[in-house]
């Protein structure tokens, strides 16, 4: 009985999964650039997302100037700042998080954890990468424009997006719009392909209770993004129509005639956020799964509370859809929706605050290894507490009203799906880079980046919320002579700025770790975390195209199997047979106590 | 273990950081104290909760950080525990959402007894309008807004003849009366917002949103946009003066209605030629302006413009600065204008004066400069035409020494430094955008070649980004 692996479902009979023809291409071409691997579509989608994420993070670096140093720069005029907002925002949102996430994570591991050969279909796959590489640099494209990118904030509210007084009314916002809409059909094409692989292409005895956290938690993601984008897609569309086409779904009757009437823009919020919650949760999601990983492979323990932790994933995702309009308590709304959405949002912290007790109670008698990935969990956790408590001020209707609109907001979002979904990122590379080059990324460089970027990240948004309690409003090119900001507030963004350059500069560090490790890194071999799930059994690494040499792996248990009583290694991965002892005790759901 | 010391400081970092920070909620000044307790008890719960949760996890790390010889201990569910904490935090949460809904169902109604003010957003400022003594208001609408009408008010509508019209972003409200403050913008979305209120909303263009409290401490609030508007957006402030209901009385009893508004016929020219006489001296006898004298050309200037002049001169809110002797100089002169009738008269003379353009004196890289003025173009216009809608006086067709020295006066805060000067509060912070010594020159010279006919499609796009 203490011998056994942990495993509710084992009476399960495994599934039968045919062998599926894959292409395999000679040329360097067909291999590197027009590859149908979900392994090179994954590095694709990273490095495509990186490129644009630095644009990103260049941005943030110049409305910090601006704000650490107000009237100094000639450069930045009221538009170009509201220019940098909007398009860090968007560009951080979705071409970086969600792309990363879903098309990079969800693409290297969904069918390695599930012991697939590839995605089910490979070519709408590999379609899938190149309208994303699309939608970027049509998004891109309108740094080049006339009049610049749009200026209407990531959130695109219209009348102002598409009205005078706004940048890029004339073609930047158009740009942005065209790139949502390229890029929503991309993600569909990815995201049908990472549910179908999912659902229908695990390998024998792989039940779905028996998926590693990483991919519940990017199957759900995908699940809300393919619910979600659609909503964001009408939008889009109807506000193109209305810029261009003269329409008035979004555009009431304005005072600078325009020919517009009767619009409603109450009902693009809605629309907007009715895709942007979950947006949230498209990004969380897959950080939550990943970081369930992480913490269980460096703690040497299995992940606690694993149906839980699938039941928490699943129940944030369906109350993802109904949170929405706390986005929207001031809007102008009826109000007295804020009852309704302030009950749902709250009641979505109670999964979510069970997942952080796992998390934490799974390191709780463990026996933690401070790896690089490891640290990177941890300041995760420490990130996501924060801001998923401050998540309950702005998620409180009362409480959000004075806090709306002000720095607490920018401090909370930034915390919870900004800093927390990133260190997952930066701790899931250290932990796969192994896998994807067969070396080891530089462990002083990692902890160099890891110290700077969560102290220093700490440093940027933790004050913040300070700055908003005292009502410093966001989106503000200039404070200017406002009777209660304190002086003081100049101090703390001058701090903040340089914090913030701290950091940037940090990545370099990692930029560079990622380009010296691919050649000069130690090797790494098969399996250097003494992992348990199925990527880390490979025959070849990095795994080969099909990733599964001649024979597809076996399942036989859930795949956190660390430290179990009375076998030889502390972990035994998902493919190995129980043994004889193990067996006998199959079905019993031996190991609960 | 640096990571369980840097946790720690962190952990205590934070807490200490909430009491010995400079920055807490702005002294509260009207009835939501409510609104604080329940962020109150938000800070007391979530501190608990965040200083359990990490003395934990440190605690984890350290007692079980990595040793060779041991083995996690293997225990994957505790039912017992995950139930206990999933109580534990449905109770949490319910002590933080019952005082939370509870207030909100105060926030929601609106007390029978509370007056009516209307406050109008438009890119990007404020205007108000109080209902008059029918109580209620009359009807309006966008397609009506005009230089002659800006808050579109139906001339059809009885109900509007007595609305007393605000047009100003500065409104006084009693105190201790409590007030449903209906919104309603002209153009894209806002946010009225005064910090020491706690209670704000937005103004959506299409419809009219509400809220409603009670000012309980006398004095000036800023009122900031909280809802981003476009690039003046940081630059859109009002005033809201709480006061005694005595000076609250005097100060509407002086706003005009829309029956008075009405009424004006636009001024007498040969009335105000008489009035022109004592200004000739300066501003020359056609309105051309005169370097050696300082003053500037009046002629083509918009009348609704020089009228605000002379009134924001005749109280002071303009020509105090010590250090504004131009502007001092103008002050007896406003003063000799008795009432607005007089003001219109002397505005409708110098409105036969010729526009005649006047001679450039300056040089600047007029190019840059045009970059420069797209921010301009928000407000005064493209081709610099001024707009009453956003209060943007003409800037076309004035001397190009004048524009300098006013940019400068804004700069420094001699010009638009008065309290209540919230139209001249605004070009303080625009001029500031001009960061440095030749960007006033530039922009002043690409200014001296308005009004300029749109050639080419490119032309129209690039202006249209800041139209």
């Amino acid at each position: 009985m203490a011998n056994s692996g942990y495993d509710a479902v084992s009476h399960a009979p495994p599934a039968e999964v045919g062998e599926m023809e894959l292409v395999h291409p000679k040329t360097f071409v067909g291999k590197y650039i027009w590859s149908q691997d979900a392994k090179v579509i994954a590095v694709q989608y990273g490095i495509t997302a990186t490129a644009i994420g630095l644009v990103a993070l260049v941005l943030s670096l110049l409305m910090r100037l601006q704000l650490g140093f107000p009237n100094t720069f000639s450069i930045i005029d009221p538009a170009s700042y509201l220019q940098y907002v909007s398009m860090h925002g968007m560009i951080m949102v979705v071409y970086l998080l969600t792309a990363l996430l879903l098309g990079a994570f969800g693409n290297y591991l969904i069918p390695l954890m599930c012991g697939a050969r590839d995605m089910v279909f490979p070519y709408v796959n590999m379609l899938s990468y190149w309208v994303y590489l699309l939608a970027v640099l049509v998004l891109a494209s309108g740094f080049f424009v006339p009049g610049g990118p749009t200026g209407a904030g990531w959130t695109l509210y219209p009348p102002q997006a598409v009205s005078p007084g706004t940048p890029g009314i004339n073609w930047g916002i158009i740009t942005m719009l065209v790139s949502l809409v390229i890029f929503i059909i991309g993600f569909t094409m990815g995201g049908l392909n990472y549910v179908v692989t999912v659902l229908q292409a695990r390998t024998r005895g792989m039940t779905l209770m028996r998926l590693p956290l990483t991919v519940w938690g990017i199957f759900m993601a995908t699940v809300l993004a393919l619910l979600a984008f659609p909503a964001l897609l009408v939008a889009c569309l109807m506000m193109l129509m209305d810029r261009l086409l003269g329409t008035s779904f979004f555009m009431p009757a304005m005072a600078a005639a325009q020919g517009h009437d009767g619009g409603s823009p109450l009902l693009f919020q809605h629309l907007f956020w009715f895709f942007g919650h979950p947006e949230v949760y498209i990004v969380a999601l897959p950080a939550f799964g990943i970081v369930s990983d992480l913490v269980a492979t460096h703690a040497r323990r299995h992940i606690f509370g694993y149906r839980m932790m699938v039941w928490a994933i699943i129940a944030i995702g369906g109350l993802s859809f109904v949170v929405w309009a706390h986005h929207m308590y001031v809007s102008g709304m009826n109000p007295s929706f804020g009852f309704l959405f302030a009950t749902t949002t709250l009641i979505i912290a109670v999964p979510t605050a069970l997942k952080v007790y796992n998390w934490v109670l799974t390191l709780w008698r463990g026996n933690i290894r401070l790896n690089v990935p490891m640290l990177f969990a941890i300041g995760f956790l420490f990130t996501f507490v924060n801001g998923g408590l401050s998540g309950l001020f702005l998620g409180n209707v009362t409480v959000d009203v004075p806090l709306s609109d002000t720095y607490f907001v920018v401090g909370h979002f930034h915390m919870v799906m900004a800093v927390a979904p990133i260190l997952v990122i930066f701790g899931a590379i250290y932990h796969w880079y192994p896998k994807i080059t067969g070396r080891m990324l530089d462990n002083r460089l990692g902890h160099f980046h890891f110290w700077v970027t969560f102290i220093g990240t700490y440093a940027i948004y933790y004050p913040m919320h300070y700055l908003g309690l005292e009502g410093v409003p966001r989106r503000y090119y200039a404070y200017g002579d406002t009777a209660f900001i304190s002086d003081s507030v100049q101090a703390a963004n001058v701090g903040i700025t340089i914090a913030a350059f701290v950091v940037a500069a940090a990545q370099a560090a990692f930029i560079f770790n990622l380009a010296w490790s691919y050649f000069h890194g130690r090797e790494a071999g098969p399996n250097p975390w003494e992992a348990t799930t199925l990527e880390w059994q490979t025959p070849h690494t990095p795994p080969r195209h099909g990733n599964w040499g001649d024979e597809l792996p076996v399942v036989y248990r859930w795949p956190y199997d660390y430290g179990v009583p009375g076998a030889e290694a502390d972990f035994i991965p998902q493919n190995v047979p129980p043994a004889p002892a193990e067996s006998s005790a199959g079905g019993t759901g031996g190991g609960r106590t | 273990m640096a990571i369980v010391v840097v946790l720690l400081a962190l952990l205590i970092g934070s807490i200490l950081f909430y009491f010995l920070s400079p920055w807490h909620l702005t002294p509260l000044a009207s009835n939501w104290g409510s609104i604080d307790g329940t962020i109150q008890i938000t800070w007391i719960v979530t501190g608990l909760v965040f200083a359990a949760v990490n003395l934990f996890l440190v605690y984890a790390i350290i007692r079980y950080r990595y040793r060779r010889d041991r083995r996690a201990s293997y225990q994957p569910e505790d039912k017992k525990l995950e139930y206990w904490l999933t109580g534990l935090t449905a109770v949490g949460i319910s002590a933080l959402l019952a005082p939370g809904l509870f207030v909100w169902g105060r926030f929601v109604n609106v007390p029978a007894d509370a007056h009516i003010v209307e406050a109008v957003g438009q890119q990007w400022n404020w205007r108000f309008r109080f209902p008059g003594e029918d109580g209620a208001f009359g009807r309006v609408s966008t397609a009506l807004v005009s230089a002659d009408n800006p808050f579109g008010m139906d001339p059809d509508d009885p109900l509007g003849r007595d609305d007393v019209l605000v047009d100003a972003p500065k409104v006084v409200l009693p105190v201790d009366q409590p007030v449903r403050v209906m919104l309603r913008s002209q153009d894209v979305i806002h946010n009225f917002q005064v910090a020491q209120f706690r209670a704000k909303m937005d103004l959506v263009p299409g419809q009219v949103s509400y809220f409603w409290f009670t000012p309980t401490r006398k004095g000036d609030f800023e009122i900031l946009c909280a809802e981003l508007c476009g690039v003046g957006h940081f630059a859109m402030r009002g005033k809201v003066e709480v006061a005694e209901p005595d000076r609250f009385e005097d100060w509407l009893s002086e706003k005009p209605t829309y029956r008075d508004v009405r009424s004006r016929d636009g001024g007498d020219p040969a009335a105000g030629e008489a009035r022109y006489a004592p200004c000739a001296g300066c501003h020359g006898p056609k309105g051309q302006g005169m370097r050696e004298t300082g003053a500037p050309k009046l002629a083509g200037q918009s009348p609704w413009y020089l009228i605000r002049q002379l009134q924001h001169f005749k109280s002071g809110l303009r020509g105090t600065h010590e250090a504004d002797t131009r502007g001092q100089q103008m002050r007896p002169f406003a003063r000799t204008l008795p009432d607005y009738e007089a003001m219109a008269d002397v505005v409708a003379y110098i409105g036969t004066f010729p526009d005649k353009a006047p001679a450039r004196t300056l040089s600047g890289d007029s190019d840059r400069g045009e970059r420069l003025y797209d921010t301009c173009a928000a407000c005064h216009g493209a081709q610099g035409q001024g707009d009453h809608q956003s209060n943007a006086p003409r800037l076309a067709g004035l001397s190009d020494w004048y524009l300098k020295r006013q940019l400068e006066k804004f700069q420094a805060g001699i010009r638009g430094g008065h309290p209540d000067d919230m139209y001249g509060w605004q070009m303080v912070e625009m001029a500031k955008v001009l960061v440095d010594e030749s960007g006033i020159r530039d922009v002043v010279s690409h200014i001296t070649t308005l009004p300029r006919k749109q050639t080419t499609v490119a032309d129209a796009s690039d202006a249209g980004r800041s139209e």
